[in-house]
């Protein structure tokens, strides 16, 4: 990042010049999503919240991977990685998620080789140097982490790297919008589409969902500035009763986004059911790996049948996930729930709702803020 | 020629000579025999020699403390990984960290003692670059080292090697420097950019994908913090009533623990925090918060408003405190919790570190 970043799209006068946009433009109360994880720390630690007219709710979506990834998967990363002969590979914020019993950091404690990189090819890479352990790599993540993750895959194949497979668990954001705007609970009325999601697969797929619900959507980004002109768009088109797709990204977002790493995608994964921790199972919201690529898969490589998963009676995750309840709305939120003792996935994740609450506003005076 | 003509190879019948093992440390080398003294001759005696050390007992005996003056000591264990990194290694920082933490009490350190937990198969030329950069920061520092220990685990159980130094130093019964000490109006100077050491060390395990030139801040402080403690001193006493160097945790940890001991509340404004353009970028890209990077050459000071622009001048003429800056103050309200001004106008909380710092997914 150079200073552009920082002094640019975090100027203050033009960050205070865009909230007297918004402030003149609301007659009344709007509830709006941000669909992503990254959107809401952005706005939990910036204060935008703050910034802007009380009318304006912020509805954190279920865009963060690490609090969506079920449960079930978890506990088979647990297992698996628990194994002898095994490195388990992981983004490093998967390592305190809870599954049912103990935690990633727990297993490596315990003796397991678990490893945090920051790519899978990091993962195959390790898989070539050690090619008489298996080596696997927690495939979690939306759109957005998908290209690379079928990249490895075809490179393993293309370099007979038989050591290294995936246990997948990627899911998709247009069927989690629509499950959203289907619940006879939903009271989102505006969408920011989150901006890095776009950037792979452009906004296309949005176009329909903006119709049939006749709920605007904007494509925005993660800088203070990124988000206020989203939130500016989405309430102009709520206020004008319009429902377009609308790109307030568009230094990185194009219609038809990222067509190399789509093709990488489509060629490596096939749409599958999903269940998303907390929300249940989404149909055809996810990607599974080709049955051609079926020995790269994990989930066949090892048995992992045997799973009993046990939540927390407490975690009311699911309902933040889709909008229902604010973190501060459940009764563990910073007693028996903390980043140091999670109870679900939500307050783990440096993206996770409940953790960006519980890091930038807890128990504080402003009325806005005291949340405790 | 039969048989019994040939010529001996006596060079195979020899009675092998033991080897010298003077390229690698092996079990031996912590025997506590022949090679441990060995050892501690080649490599320890030369880089660190000094009367105390060299009276090779068991203990050393110190001379006595003037009864003006109070002991401080404090110890240290440093595993870093990898114990080499831009702008520093294990044993430099083995040093400073002890130096440092005497010093943020108000002491001058004097004494230093250093126990190495060295794994099978260092090479020696290693163990001796890290002792010859302990003793050069030892020098810097002005304090010696003056006791040792050195144990050899198996191979696979260590790190390479591991460093705990323990250091002893003084400071004047007079002076109260503590993190209970904070008081609201104080301001709170640091003494310069955050987060570089963390960053260097993340950079430095080559796991990151990228490269820069951002060094590690690790560097003994006591000079600078006896020039402005010297700065702070007025009719009443000493304007300085907290030190502190933000390392592990990094500044909103730091700033956190002296707000629960002093019962005070801290706010500071994101646009005086001095941070590196490679520092925000990096953690940027990780997800991470320099605010929580972890730092070896820098000082938090709590200090009286009316000495504030004395102590900044002093700090700022330190090498190490050129781009020192006020960054906040302890206020009354939210006591027990740090809150920041944002460059946009808004104020949020600032957290300690929950466990490790994590990169993000994406």
């Amino acid at each position: 990042m150079d200073t552009k970043l920082r002094y640019g799209f975090r100027d203050t006068k033009l960050v205070q010049a865009k909230v007297r946009q918004i402030q003149k433009l609301v007659t009344r109360p709007w509830a709006i999503m941000e669909i992503c994880g990254g959107q809401t720390h952005s706005i939990k630690k910036f204060g935008l919240d703050q910034l802007l007219p009380p009318e304006i709710e912020f509805i954190h979506g279920p865009g963060c991977p690490v609090c969506v990834t079920s449960l079930e998967l978890i506990d088979k990363a647990l297992q698996i990685a628990a194994l002898p002969n095994v490195i388990f590979t992981s983004y490093g914020d998967m390592l305190r998620v809870p599954g049912s019993k103990g935690d990633l950091f727990s297993v490596k404690a315990n003796g397991g080789d678990v490893r945090v990189v920051y790519s899978p090819l990091d993962s195959l890479k390790i898989a070539q140097e050690n090619p008489r352990k298996e080596v696997v790599f927690f495939a979690i993540g939306f759109e957005t982490t998908a290209p690379a993750n079928a990249m490895s895959v075809l490179q393993a194949e293309a370099m007979r790297i038989d050591n290294f497979s995936l246990l997948v668990s990627h899911v998709c954001v247009p069927p989690a919008m629509r499950a959203i705007l289907n619940s006879p609970s939903n009271r989102v009325q505006g969408f920011l589409a989150a901006g890095h999601v776009c950037t792979v697969m452009g906004y296309w797929e949005y176009i329909p969902i903006a119709e049939e619900y006749r709920v605007p959507i904007v494509v925005t980004g993660f800088e203070p500035l990124d988000i206020l002109e989203g939130v500016y768009r989405v309430v102009r088109q709520l206020e004008g009763g319009t429902h377009e797709v609308e790109n307030a990204y568009s230094r990185l977002v194009t219609y038809e986004g990222n067509r190399a790493a789509q093709k990488v995608i489509q060629q490596v994964f096939e749409v599958c059911d999903r269940k998303w921790r907390g929300i249940g199972t989404i149909p055809k919201s996810g990607w599974k790996l080709r049955d051609a690529y079926l020995k790269f898969d994990a989930e066949h490589r090892f048995d992992t049948q045997a799973i009993e998963t046990q939540e927390s009676p407490l975690c009311i995750a699911g309902l933040v996930l889709q909008g229902l309840k604010k973190p501060y709305e459940c009764s563990a939120f910073g007693t028996l729930c903390t980043p140091q003792n999670p109870l679900g996935a939500t307050m783990v994740s440096s993206e996770g709702a409940c953790a960006a609450y519980y890091l930038y506003s807890r128990n504080l005076e402003s009325p806005k803020m005291n949340h405790v | 020629m039969s048989d019994e003509n040939q010529p001996i190879d006596f060079l195979g019948a020899y009675c092998p000579l033991p080897l010298t093992h003077s390229e690698q440390i092996v079990i031996g080398h912590g025997s506590g025999g022949r090679l441990t003294y060995d050892l501690i001759q080649s490599v320890f005696a030369t880089h660190l020699t000094n009367p105390l050390l060299e009276q090779g007992d068991d203990g050393v005996a110190l001379p006595p403390i003037d009864p003006e003056f109070e002991i401080v000591v404090s110890t240290d264990s440093h595993v870093i990984s990898p114990i080499f990194f831009p702008g520093g290694d294990i044993g430099k920082l083995a040093v400073c960290g002890t130096v440092n933490d005497l010093a943020v009490m108000g002491a001058k350190p004097l004494y230093l003692t250093a126990g190495f937990i060295l794994e099978e198969g260092l090479p020696v030329d290693v163990l001796e670059f890290i002792v010859s950069s302990m003793a050069k920061s030892a020098e810097e520092a002005g304090v010696a080292i003056v006791a040792g220990d050195t144990k050899v685990v198996e191979r696979g159980k260590g790190d390479g090697i591991f460093i705990n130094t323990s250091g002893v130093g003084i400071r004047p019964r007079s002076l109260h420097i503590s993190g209970r000490n904070a008081k609201v109006g104080d301001r709170i100077i640091l003494s310069g950019p955050l987060g570089e050491h963390g960053v260097a060390v993340l950079q430095a395990r080559g796991d990151l994908g990228f490269l820069s030139d951002l060094q590690s801040d690790v560097a003994p402080l006591n000079h600078l913090i006896a020039g402005a403690l010297e700065a702070g001193m007025q009719d009443r006493g000493n304007a300085i009533h907290t030190m502190r160097d933000p390392t592990r945790g990094g500044l909103a940890t730091t700033l956190n623990e002296i707000a629960r001991q002093s019962n005070v509340g801290i706010v500071i404004n994101e646009a005086e925090i001095p941070i590196q353009e490679t520092v925000i970028s990096v953690c940027e890209m990780l997800g991470f918060d320099p605010l929580y990077m972890a730092n070896e050459g820098k000082c938090v000071f709590i200090v009286d408003p009316e000495g504030t622009d004395r102590v900044l001048k002093a700090i700022r003429a330190d090498k190490y405190g050129s781009k020192a800056r006020v960054i906040g103050e302890v206020v009354s309200d939210h006591p027990q919790k740090v809150l920041l001004k944002t460059m946009i106008g808004s104020t949020r909380l600032v957290d300690m570190l929950s466990g490790e710092l994590l990169p993000r997914i994406c």
